[in-house]
C-alpha cells in the first residue's frame, strides 16, 4: 500500500534509511520527517537546559570541594549538550530563538522528570544514577538515528552522560556506606525518583502516538517499552548491590523473559506532569523566562556592539 | 597560625567565595554560551581554591583537611576581599566584579610565580593560564556592554561605580605580608599597583566607561570584617557540613 503512494523522492529517501545511510541537512526529506526531528531534537535540547535547574539547585550547597567541582562540571556539560542539540536542530531550519520562545510559552515539551524537585543531596546522586541512566538507554540508541547531525551529537553526548551516570551511582554508594541518616537520605531519593525515571521513556507502546512512524524512519531505534525494560534490568542489580530497595512490590525476576516484571506505572501522574501540573513545572518555566528576560539587554548589547564593529570595518 | 597559612587562605578564600557566587548563576545566565563560560570560570576558581586549601592543610599541620578549612570556619575567620562576596546583581554587575578581580589576579599570579615557596609558585603558574582566559572573557564583555547600547552602558557603569570602592582592598598588606615578603615568599603588592591601573586603563577607553571619581575605599575582608553578604553565602556553602557533621560525602 505504502509503496504505491511514494514519489521518487520519498522512495529514494526511504531507501537511504533502509540501507542505514544517514540523512544530511541538504538532502531532501519529507516535511513530516523534518517536523518530527525538530520536535524531538528541540525537546531533547530543552530537557538539557531545564535539567540544569534541579541540579544547579545543589551546587552552592554541595557537601565538599570535590563534589562541588564535579557537579559544576556536570551541569556545564548539560549546557554544552543543549548547545549542540540546538545547533543540530538549526540544520533543519528552526531557529534557537523560536524554539526558546516555544519553551517559555509552554508550547514545547521537555522531559517530565525535571519537574520534580531535588530536596536533598542524595537527590543529586539519584538524578545522576537514575535520570542520566535512563537518558543513556535512549541516547545510546539515538547514536544510530537516521539524521546525521543528531546521531553525531549523540555520540559525543553519550560519552559524557555515561560519566554522569557513574558519578551519580558513586554518590549513592558513598551514602550507603555512610551513617544511618545518609542511608535514609539515599533511600528516600530512590523512593521519589524511581517511578518518575521509568516515566521518562514515555507512554507504553500501545499508547504512544509517534512510535511507529519514528521507527520506520529510524528516528527511534527501539520502542519506549523495550528501553524501559532494559533500564530496569540494568538498574535493579545496581540497587541491590549497594542495599537500596526499589519501591515496587511487584518487581520480580522473570526467568522466562530474562527480565524483571514490574508494577503498574501511574500514567495519570505522568499525564498531569507533562501537561504542566507537576510539582515544579511553573518554577522551571519561570526560571527560564526570568533568565531570558534578564538576558535580553545583554544580547541586544552584544548585537549592537557587533554591528558597530562591522560598520567600522566596512567604512 | 603562622603567616604562610594565613597568606594561603587569603588567596584561597578569594577563589572559593567568587566561585561560590558564580555558581549561583548556573542555569540562569543571559545565553547558553554564557552559562557555559561562567560555570567554567566558577569551576576553575573552585579548583584553584582546592589546591590552595590542600596546601594550607599541610602548612597548618593541625590534622584538618582541605574541606575542613574551606567549610568549617566562622564568618570572621574567612579572609577574602570584600569585592568577591558582593552579590551577582545584573550581568553588568557580575562582569564589572569579574573584570576588577581578574585584572588583579593576572598580575598577582604572574608575579607569584617567582615566589621562593615552590608550591605557591606552582599553583600560581597553573592558575595564571586559567585566569588569563577569565580576564579575556570579562574584558571583552566589559567592552561589549560599555560600547553596546545605552542601557548596557548604564548598567555596567553602575556596576563599576558600585564596586570600585572594593578594588583597593586587593592591595591590602599587613604584618602577614611583611614577614613573607622578607622571605621572598609573598608578593609586595605595591609593585603591581601601577600595572593594575594600567591594565584597567587598557580596557576602559575601548569600553567608553570610566572609573568613579569618588575615592572612597572600603576594606576589612582581609582581617575578617565582612559585609553582611558573607554570612548568607556561608549558610549555603556550609549547610551540609554543619547539618551532618563528620561524614564522608
Amino acid at each position: 500500500m505504502k509503496e504505491i503512494n511514494l514519489t521518487a523522492l520519498e522512495h529514494a529517501f526511504q531507501s537511504k534509511i533502509d540501507n542505514d545511510i544517514k540523512i544530511e541537512p541538504k538532502d531532501w526529506m519529507p516535511d513530516a520527517y523534518r517536523k518530527t526531528l525538530i520536535r524531538q531534537i528541540s525537546q531533547h535540547a530543552h530537557s538539557e537546559i531545564i535539567g540544569m535547574l534541579p541540579e544547579g539547585n545543589w551546587i552552592t550547597r554541595a557537601p565538599n570541594l570535590r563534589r562541588k567541582a564535579v557537579l559544576l562540571a556536570k551541569v556545564q556539560d548539560e549546557a554544552g549538550h543543549g548547545q549542540y542539540l540546538y545547533s543540530a536542530m538549526e540544520t533543519l531550519g528552526e531557529t534557537r530563538d523560536k524554539s526558546m520562545a516555544d519553551l517559555i510559552s509552554g508550547k514545547a515539551k521537555y522531559s517530565s522528570i525535571f519537574n520534580y524537585p531535588t530536596l536533598s543531596w542524595a537527590d543529586i546522586g539519584a538524578v545522576g544514577w537514575l535520570v542520566d541512566g535512563a537518558a543513556i538507554m535512549n541516547q545510546v540508541a539515538l547514536c544510530r538515528t537516521s539524521y546525521g547531525p543528531y546521531a553525531r551529537a549523540m555520540v559525543r553526548i553519550c560519552k559524557e552522560e555515561s560519566f554522569h551516570q557513574r558519578q551519580g551511582f558513586e554518590i549513592m554508594c558513598t551514602l550507603m556506606k555512610g551513617s544511618k541518616e545518609q542511608r535514609e537520605m539515599a533511600q528516600d531519593a530512590v523512593n521519589r525518583f524511581w517511578w518518575p525515571a521509568l516515566m521518562m521513556f514515555g507512554p507504553s507502546d500501545a499508547d504512544s502516538t509517534h512510535s511507529q512512524q519514528s521507527l520506520d524512519w529510524k528516528v527511534k531505534r527501539h520502542t519506549n517499552d523495550e528501553l524501559r525494560q532494559s533500564f530496569i534490568n540494568a538498574t535493579v542489580p545496581q540497587a541491590e548491590l549497594i542495599g537500596l530497595t526499589i519501591p515496587d512490590k511487584d518487581l520480580k525476576w522473570n526467568e522466562a523473559k530474562g527480565g524483571y516484571d514490574f508494577g503498574q506505572i501511574d500514567w495519570e501522574e505522568f499525564k498531569q506532569v507533562i501537561s504542566g501540573n507537576g510539582p515544579c513545572n511553573a518554577e522551571r518555566i519561570a526560571a527560564r523566562t526570568k533568565a531570558d528576560k534578564e538576558g535580553e539587554w545583554v544580547r541586544e548589547a552584544a548585537m549592537a556592539y557587533a554591528e558597530k564593529k562591522n560598520s567600522k570595518k566596512a567604512s | 597560625m603562622n603567616s604562610l597559612y594565613k597568606y594561603i587562605l587569603r588567596i584561597a578564600d578569594d577563589s572559593l567565595i567568587l566561585g561560590q557566587r558564580l555558581s549561583e548563576l548556573c542555569g540562569h545566565g543571559p545565553a547558553i554560551e554564557e552559562d557555559i563560560a561562567l560555570t567554567n570560570i566558577a569551576l576553575d576558581l573552585i579548583g584553584q581554591a582546592t589546591s590552595l586549601y590542600e596546601y594550607a592543610a599541610i602548612v597548618g599541620n593541625e590534622g584538618k583537611s582541605a574541606d575542613d578549612i574551606a567549610f568549617l570556619r566562622f564568618e570572621r575567620e574567612y579572609t577574602n576581599a570584600l569585592l568577591v562576596e558582593q552579590p551577582n546583581g545584573d550581568f553588568g554587575m557580575t562582569i564589572a566584579r569579574q573584570w576588577l578581580f581578574d585584572s588583579f589576579r593576572v598580575l598577582f599570579y604572574e608575579a607569584l610565580q617567582q615566589s621562593k615557596d615552590a608550591q605557591l609558585a606552582a599553583i600560581a603558574e597553573k592558575s595564571l593560564k586559567e585566569t588569563k582566559y577569565h580576564w579575556k572573557h570579562s574584558s571583552e564583555w566589559l567592552i561589549r556592554l560599555g560600547d553596546g547600547t545605552s542601557e548596557s552602558h548604564e548598567r555596567v557603569q553602575n556596576g563599576i561605580n558600585y564596586l570600585h570602592k572594593y578594588a583597593e582592598e586587593l592591595f591590602f598588606m599587613d604584618e602577614v605580608d611583611a614577614e613573607l615578603i622578607e622571605k621572598g615568599i609573598a608578593l609586595d603588592l605595591t609593585t603591581i599597583k601601577v600595572a593594575y591601573e594600567q591594565k584597567l586603563n587598557e580596557v576602559l577607553p575601548l569600553s567608553t566607561l570610566s572609573l568613579p571619581t569618588n575615592n572612597w575605599k572600603q576594606t576589612g575582608g582581609r582581617i575578617g570584617k565582612h559585609t553582611e553578604h558573607l554570612g548568607h553565602i556561608l549558610s549555603e556553602l556550609q549547610y551540609m557540613q554543619r547539618a551532618y557533621p563528620n561524614m564522608e560525602w
